[in-house]
């Protein structure tokens, strides 16, 4: 009984579609027909209508970036930083950036005073970050290289994340100003300073410990 | 060597000026000078996008960034209006998929948590997080996968709960050396809410409460708070 009454449906449903259609067909005929009259043209030339979808559009809202330079360590000396960041761009204005770096502490200068003392093994040295941050574009402008102008952007970025080093995490924020310079437009230069500032009590007590790093980089927009 | 030029061109987008004129800048962003304009009924080819901005040619081949407002009033070759426009709460409630950076404190430790998430359907999604809690004694890793439930999701401010399980490593602090290092199988429950704000970007708050199955006596019970930033696609 109940696959009967589908069929019975469906024979209505196809019943109604072919009306649907048919009248559609004998409208449109109808509506062309003036048309042909009008026109002297014996060959009516057929016009491709080409359907356009936004999706096609290249979106270059991503920026990848590998970086250098150099990193101070509160207590430990400076060494050089390497790391990679990768950068989405929300609007002109806003941008969330994941960032991931690492150094290698040297010896602090008790280390070094007293001779043979270690405070930390070769592995406890070893300082890697990670950090989310959103970053604000401030100036937006062109700078002149020679007689050539380029875009440029100022920004300013904080962000939070976690830094291991002397085999302990430590919950960092991280803030700092950086200056992208884009000769083109999927290309740019990048001179970053950022102050990651954690709590640490490798020394014994537990202090704030500010830890600067100065860094040049290249980034590729996709 | 033309026609082949011409063929790559037919790759891009092309629209037809409505407005007395666009103004172009030179970079994405209005902060960038303007050095050109396009007039009304000139064709232009859309060769790319950067946020809000679309970077054109005109038909004297200047290429130049124009803000998604000025191009709103364009059409279609075929005389369509064209349809740029940014997500709205009404994609917002349509959402499949979501990443997102949450942070709060977990039991007195500062977390970082980041998640995907995956919706069924409009009221039910899948979730998989990894968060690291960083406390002065001890820090933890985390992995979770849970069910959540929207019982309204076409609310603007839509409340959620959710059940899951998960592992937690427990490691203690480098300086100390009283606790050893473990990892335990976890169950949670959670609450909270999504709040729309803009394009497709949410506001997420929830409140967690997780019972750790620790090999010892006594299980242990965890609270957690945390908020962050959620983009869905």
């Amino acid at each position: 009984m109940e696959s009967r009454n589908r069929s019975l449906f469906l024979n209505t449903t196809l019943a109604i579609f072919i009306f649907g259609l048919l009248a559609s067909t004998s409208f449109s005929l109808q509506a062309a027909a003036p048309v042909e009259l009008k026109n002297d043209q014996i060959i009516v030339p057929e016009i491709k209508r080409r359907t356009i979808k936004q999706a096609k559009i290249d979106t270059e809202d991503y920026e990848i970036s590998v970086f250098a330079g150099a990193f101070s360590i509160e207590d430990f000396g400076v060494n050089a930083v390497l790391g990679a960041r990768i950068a989405y761009h929300i609007s002109e204005n806003f941008f969330a950036e994941f960032s991931l770096g690492a150094t290698k502490a040297s010896e602090t200068s008790y280390e070094v005073l007293s001779g043979g003392l270690q405070l930390l093994t070769d592995d406890e040295r070893d300082f890697t970050y990670y950090n989310i941050s959103v970053g604000y574009n401030i100036f937006a402008g062109e700078s002149f290289f020679g007689k050539n102008a380029y875009n440029s952007d100022l920004y300013l970025i904080a962000g939070i994340g976690n830094t291991n080093f002397a085999d302990d995490n430590h919950f960092t924020w991280n803030i700092g100003v950086g200056y992208r310079f884009i000769p083109k437009d999927w290309f740019a230069i990048h001179i970053d300073v950022r102050d990651h500032v954690f709590n640490s009590d490798i020394l014994g007590a537990d202090k704030l410990t500010n830890n600067l790093e100065l860094t040049v980089g290249f980034s590729f927009f996709f | 060597m033309l026609a082949q030029q011409a063929h790559a061109e037919d790759e891009f987008l092309e629209v037809i000026v409505i407005d007395p004129y666009l103004e172009m800048h030179t970079g994405p962003a209005i902060g960038y000078p303007v050095t050109q304009i396009v007039e009304r009924n000139k064709k232009i080819k859309i060769l790319k996008r950067k946020t809000d901005w679309f970077k054109i040619r005109t038909p004297k081949n200047k290429e130049g960034w124009v803000h998604i407002s000025e191009l709103s009033q364009t059409l279609t070759l075929d005389g369509k209006k064209t349809a740029f426009r940014n997500r709205t709460i009404e994609d917002f409630r349509n959402r499949k998929w979501e990443i997102g950076l949450l942070s709060g404190n977990f039991e007195g430790a500062a977390s970082l948590t980041l998640f995907g998430n995956y919706y069924l359907t409009p009221t039910l999604s899948t979730e998989v997080s990894f968060t690291q809690a960083i406390g002065n004694f001890s820090s933890s890793l985390m992995a979770n996968v849970r069910l959540t439930a929207h019982p309204f999701p076409e609310w603007r401010v839509s409340p959620f709960f959710a059940l899951g399980t998960g592992i937690i490593d427990t490691s203690p602090s480098g300086t100390l050396v009283l606790t050893v290092d473990r990892t335990d199988p976890i169950a949670n429950f959670s609450l909270g809410a999504n709040i729309y704000l803009k394009k497709r970007f949410i506001l997420r708050m929830e409140y967690n409460q997780y019972k750790v199955f620790t090999s010892r006596n006594a299980n242990e019970e965890v609270a957690e708070w945390k908020a962050g930033i959620v983009a869905f696609f």
